[in-house]
């Protein structure tokens, strides 16, 4: 059993701490990541030769980060394969594309540690040059020491929003205004919840203090019009709460609403789905140990629960606990409910950042008939709601067959969301209702080049 | 084309690396990537394929596959998950059709 | 979702001809009902290349694609969409003298059935087809041709059907059919009973397991296309592309995409999921790069599959069944349905109604199986739904 063959895809905080767990534990898991170094997106590195300090990257996070990124890059008895896409399963087999060669890497069991993306809903010129995730806000900046633009405004309601709407400001981007769409009332609402969390709900309000210290404006229970200009970003219009315009310039905007699991290798894999009510998504489903339903196959971080890092990481450590136990170790039952406990405690609080950062599913389905809603296939809302007329689909995946929405490159990852919106209120159910996407192998685009020599090769 | 989009607000002292978009000099440097690097200098990455316009990136983490650039030799590359290297000649304009041959 | 149905025609399998099938006999005041197991034109009429091809048929075929290539043009007319047809012409390309010889063989023969094919070869090849990598040496071409959008023609047929009154019930498997004095008797998966005086089998793979119950065995085996996609490129593809040997096909359609495939993929015939191969989908790419080199840089963005029945002798079951008055088969297309199917659901209301066809359909009699081994998937979940409604048993 020992020498089962662990394979962990993804090097962010749940990844990397399942495999310092395995480590521990005399195993030697191997961990396939995409990008060049390990980290994921949250704690995401940055290149060779920067020299910025681990507090200005990673803020109240400097500490985690710092010592998650020492302990992994310490341990020899992890095997990480980084610049790795995997991008199919087959049976026990990922097929990968390592440093763009073409592989397969078998395993007995799989930890999936995937993460998460922004969650988004199409406005008008929201494909327009300048227009960006509020986690790639982050990444320009983290990763590149770059703001998207000279004057940036951001908007949304999302953890995030805060969040990197400070750090622009703190690296001095020149942020324009933050504007989030949930309503006062309902962020009011949530507060007690997010106080009663720990240290995460206070660094909330430490952000909205540095925002106002630098007199940026913070506006909630807008809706957003357009992204103004022509060839690029001009300016932003928005209503207020009492459905006045307004018009702000700026050259960049970043906007999103939470985030998004990246299970399609999870869904490839076969695991079992269900509609989480509280981050209102599909999820994989795990057991309370982190188990999918198929056997051999776990699941940790974001890429299960929107939870953040902190959550990630105690799921890392419970996955490879419970693939501890199912290899025969029967000494981690304290442990693992050590790890339950943690996740436990965090229970109220990410209740309440659900409620203060609401995904504003009613903006969805208003998108304008004339908006984009596949950026791939730049097919609008118009035409989209025409096909679902004309040949009344049930789920989004018919619908995605009937008008190319969601058949693009990023395989509806970024415009599913708001598609199944549109999708229910044609035919008046809840969003669950219009069903998810299925994922189809690769999960991300793969060059035939690389498969036409291999093949070559072996000829 | 517009002028450049993103801002450099610290790291500025890296050595250079030196590529062409769309046959002019550029000056990049080490660490960045092919998005960094074109869009501190232009105001695009690509062109839509069908005809809405120009695109300039949108989640920077290699999800959206919106950021895809031609080099010269035919081969694409994701700008936001590339990093820059010498020599590379970057195309960001809609790509030709059967006059290709 | 239990009620009772009184039909005249009753259609297990919504494909396109299934769904053709009830447009004709509901246009011609027939009281039709379609049952779907999932979603109209799911599996082989929906998730294939997409190719509208009489070229490189069987010859047997040949009649009936050439009344299918005429409906196409009429598409419109028919169901409100072109289905995005177009006529591009279809490129078989030979990579050996031996296959240039193959195409030959065809061209000669398909003149007898009026079908136009021109053999092209040497400077033409190079001078017409520019794109066309080194190791092609020749090709035929049958400009009338060409390709159609699959995801949408079937529910075109089922939507105009359903406008001409038929009733077409999706998620709604039939469970099981049997044939009495007052006719045919079929139950749903929901519990519906629905009585028929006659009962269409389109059921595609599963039509072996429908034949099965009335006592006719053909041997059906369930397989899977391996298909891709690639990222949108510049329009030059300007026609559709098969080779001699069949194991790779591409076309591009003018949004940009090249969609290929060769191969078979996997499935899982009882969970009823399938999906391109790995190994397969990878020689796809090498096959592709090989016949149009400039596909080299560019990237698949996803893969797809479905699940098609093929008979032993890659031709379908058309026609009358051998054992059971009223009961019409057209099931097993072998990979190659969906240019027939608009032509198949004419001939099953010509059945219907007149019992013969102006198409010949002597090749596609289920008779010559007779004898044949028990097929893949007649066997069901061990319940034997007709012995139960004999018994009158009530779920």
């Amino acid at each position: 059993m020992r020498s089962d063959r662990i394979v962990i895809v993804g090097a962010g905080p749940a990844g990397m701490r399942a495999a310092l767990v395995l480590a521990g534990a005399g195993l030697n898991p191997v961990v396939l990541d995409e990008a060049p170094a390990s980290g994921g997106q949250i704690y995401r590195r940055q290149p060779r030769g920067f020299t910025r300090a681990y507090d200005k990257l990673y803020g109240f996070e400097a500490g985690r980060a710092r010592a998650l990124h020492a302990a992994f890059d310490a341990d020899n008895r992890i095997d990480h394969r980084s610049g790795t896409l995997v991008w199919n399963i087959e049976g026990r087999r990922l097929q990968t594309l390592h440093d763009g060669r073409p592989e397969t890497v078998e395993f007995d069991r799989l930890l999936l540690a995937t993460g998460a993306m922004d969650r988004v809903i199409p406005f008008p010129g929201w494909t327009r040059p300048g227009v960006y995730t509020l986690g790639g806000a982050q990444v320009a900046l983290k990763h590149q020491a770059c703001a998207i633009g000279r004057r940036v405004v951001f908007f949304g309601a999302s953890p995030l929003l805060p969040l990197v709407a400070s750090q622009y400001a703190a690296a001095g981007a020149e942020v324009a205004a933050v504007l989030d769409t949930t309503p006062l009332r309902a962020k009011l609402a949530a507060m007690p919840g997010l106080l009663a969390g720990g240290k995460t709900g206070w660094k909330g309000l430490v952000y909205l203090a540095r925002l106002a210290a630098r007199r940026i404006p913070y506006r909630h229970g807008i809706t957003p019009v357009a992204a103004l200009g022509s060839e690029s970003v001009e300016g932003f219009a928005y209503t207020d709460a009492s459905g006045r315009r307004h018009e702000i310039e700026c050259d960049a905007i970043a906007f999103g609403y939470g985030l998004k699991s990246e299970w399609q290798l999870a869904d490839l894999a076969g695991c079992g789905f269900e509609f989480d009510a509280g981050n209102y998504q599909w999820q994989v489903v795990a057991d309370e140990a982190g188990r999918s339903t198929v056997p051999g196959v776990y699941l940790a971080g974001d890429g299960t629960r929107i939870g953040g890092a902190e959550l990630a990481e105690i799921a890392g450590e419970r996955a490879a606990r419970a693939i501890l136990t199912d290899l025969g170790d029967t000494g981690q039952g304290a442990a693992l409910a050590a790890c339950a406990r943690r996740i436990g405690g965090q229970a109220r609080l990410r209740r309440a950042i659900e409620r203060a950062f609401p995904f504003p599913a009613p903006l969805a389905r208003a998108i304008p008939d004339d908006c984009i809603l596949c950026r791939c296939e730049a097919v609008t809302a118009g035409e989209f709601r025409a096909s679902i007329d004309r040949l009344a689909p049930h789920d989004v995946n018919r619908a995605k067959a009937f008008s190319r929405v969601g058949m693009g490159r990023c395989q509806g990852r970024i415009c599913g969301p708001a598609a199944a919106e549109i999708l229910a209120a044609a035919r008046g159910v809840e969003v669950k209702e219009a069903g998810r996407l299925r994922s189809q192998p690769p999960v991300k685009p793969v060059p035939v080049a690389a498969f036409a020599d291999a093949a070559e090769d072996a000829a | 084309m517009s002028g450049a989009r993103f801002r450099r607000l610290a790291e500025t002292g890296r050595p250079r690396v030196a590529i062409t978009v769309d046959g002019a000099p550029v000056e990049a440097m080490q660490g960045d990537t092919l998005m960094t690097a074109i869009l501190t200098a232009r105001g695009r990455l690509r062109v839509s394929e069908f005809g809405d316009g120009p695109r300039a990136g949108f989640c920077l983490m290699g999800a959206c596959q919106d950021c895809w650039v031609r080099l010269e030799d035919g081969r694409r590359l994701r700008a936001c998950t590339t990093f820059a290297e010498a020599g590379m000649a970057i195309l960001t304009g809609a790509e030709e059709g059967a006059d290709a041959f | 979702m239990t009620g009772h149905l009184d039909l005249d025609a009753a259609i297990i399998g919504g494909g396109t001809a299934g769904c053709a099938a009830a447009l004709h006999l509901a246009t011609r005041g027939l009281r039709v009902a379609l049952f779907e197991r999932r979603t109209v034109g799911s599996q082989a009429s929906g998730v294939n290349f997409g190719g509208v091809r009489e070229h490189g048929r069987d010859f047997a075929e040949l009649p009936l694609s050439r009344r299918a290539r005429r409906i196409w043009d009429r598409l419109p007319e028919l169901i409100g969409s072109d289905g995005e047809f177009m006529a591009t012409g279809h490129l078989k390309l030979a990579r050996s003298d031996e296959q240039m010889a193959s195409l030959e063989d065809f061209a000669r023969g398909a003149a007898d059935y009026g079908l136009a094919v021109e053999l092209i070869t040497g400077n033409r090849l190079r001078a017409d087809f520019p794109w066309l990598g080194p190791r092609v040496v020749g090709a035929s071409l049958c400009r009338s041709d060409g390709q159609a959008n699959p995801r949408i023609v079937a529910p075109g047929f089922a939507r105009a059907a359903r406008q001409a009154g038929a009733q077409i019930f999706e998620h709604e498997a039939v469970e099981g059919a049997l044939r009495d004095e007052g006719g045919f008797r079929l139950e749903t998966e929901r519990g519906r009973r629905v009585s028929a005086r006659t009962l269409i089998n389109v059921a595609g793979a599963w039509g072996a397991k429908v034949a099965a119950w009335f006592g006719e065995s053909v041997p059906i085996e369930p397989q899977s296309p391996s298909m891709q996609v690639t990222e949108p490129l510049p329009y030059r593809l300007p026609v559709n592309i098969g080779v001699a040997g069949g194991d790779v096909y591409a076309r591009q359609i003018p949004r940009g995409n090249v969609i290929f495939g060769g191969g078979r993929g996997w499935n899982d015939f009882g969970a009823i999921t399938s999906r391109a191969g790995g190994g397969n989908v990878t020689q796809a790419m090498g096959r592709l790069t090989d016949i149009l080199p400039w596909t080299r840089h560019v990237h698949v963005i996803r893969t797809w599959s479905g699940i098609e029945g093929y008979t032993p002798d890659e031709i379908p079951v058309i026609g009358p069944s051998d054992t059971t008055p009223g009961l019409i088969h057209a099931f097993g297309f072998s990979g190659h349905g969906f240019q027939l199917g608009p032509a198949v659901g004419e001939v099953l209301a010509e059945l219907v109604f007149s019992g013969g066809s102006e198409t010949p359909l002597a090749p596609f009699a289920i008779g010559r199986f007779t004898g044949a081994a028990a097929p893949v998937g007649a066997q069901g979940d061990g319940r034997d739904p007709i012995a139960a409604m004999q018994q009158g048993e009530t779920r």
